[in-house]
């Protein structure tokens, strides 16, 4: 997969249920942050946990969220970052 | 299992008797650990190898490359840029085999602390093993949801103005904290200054503690 998402994109991470292992914490889905910056391409984890060849390989993006977007309160100056694949990814406005 | 259960402290146990571990863990440890031998998928002395290796890592390297990033700017800025590559170079460590590595700089105005809310991952491969709070639900849990709290019981006060940013490893990359240097640290060597980086410090949970004069 080609990176989409470029340093200072609003995201929203998806919401989704789907079975099995992912690496997207619960607490983040649905959840509105902005792209820090790309880490790489890496093999799709959900794939790598059952053997698969984890194709295709999924853009890695650091993703910074406010306390607030992610709790609905606030804390004072603090910021949530991480590690976010792009297939859970979508446009923010 | 009852006969082989110790209780004491035992300096050469084997790794597999550690203490904390449910008995039915060391068990399914042990019970794999035979069929892969078994099966020849690696032997006994590459398993061996493996934990020598595991247990060599510890945090006085992540403490070199602290020190030598304090006193060298152009290190510094390689190893933001490529943490690896850099760290290779430091320590002549070969780290082809171990999980992308990211240093995050602290600076007056960001303040960044590390853990891993999905499992325990963390920087191995210039810290050595997590210490036990750090794989904790409590602290996975509690980091990201009151970081300002849990900062404070390790003793770290930020000032407001000072960005709080929890960095959790999600993913397919590890952490590792480059903590501001102290004050009154400016005629140390770096000798001296490797001395004084705390595993906890690069964890983000602390900041290196000033020098006593």
């Amino acid at each position: 997969m080609k990176p989409c998402f470029a340093p200072g994109d609003p995201v929203r991470v998806r919401f989704a249920e789907p079975p099995g292992h992912c690496r997207t914490p619960y607490y983040l889905r649905g959840k509105r942050g902005v792209i820090e910056r790309l880490i790489g391409t890496y093999p799709n984890p959900e794939q790598l946990a059952y053997h698969r060849i984890g194709v295709p390989y999924q853009p890695l993006y650091q993703v910074t969220f406010g306390f607030d977007a992610v709790w609905g309160r606030t804390e004072h100056n603090v910021t949530i970052s991480a590690a976010i694949y792009q297939h859970w990814l979508e446009q923010s406005e | 299992m009852a006969h082989e259960h110790h209780h004491d402290h035992d300096p050469h146990a084997p790794v597999n008797e550690a203490h904390g571990m449910r008995p039915d863990s060391v068990l399914l440890e042990r019970a794999l650990r035979e069929l892969l031998i078994e099966k020849n998928v690696f032997t006994a002395s590459e398993i061996q190898r493996q934990i020598e290796l595991t247990e060599s890592r510890n945090p006085e390297l992540g403490a070199r490359v602290v020190a030598r990033a304090w006193v060298d700017p152009r290190y510094k800025a390689r190893l933001l840029e490529d943490a690896k590559a850099a760290i290779e170079s430091l320590l002549g460590i070969d780290l082809n085999l171990t999980p992308d590595l990211i240093v995050v700089e602290n600076t007056p105005q960001l303040h960044h602390v590390i853990c891993c809310t999905l499992c325990s991952c963390y920087p191995r491969a210039v810290l050595g093993i997590p210490p036990a709070w750090y794989k904790s639900p409590e602290y996975r849990s509690r980091l990201v949801i009151e970081p300002r709290a849990v900062l404070a019981e390790f003793g770290t006060a930020l000032a407001d103005d000072v960005e709080v940013r929890v960095v959790d490893s999600t993913a397919d990359t590890r952490y590792m904290v480059l903590p501001r240097r102290p004050r009154h640290t400016e005629r140390m060597s770096e000798a001296e200054l490797v001395a004084l980086v705390t595993r906890d410090s690069m964890i983000g949970v602390t900041l290196v503690p000033e020098p006593q004069p």
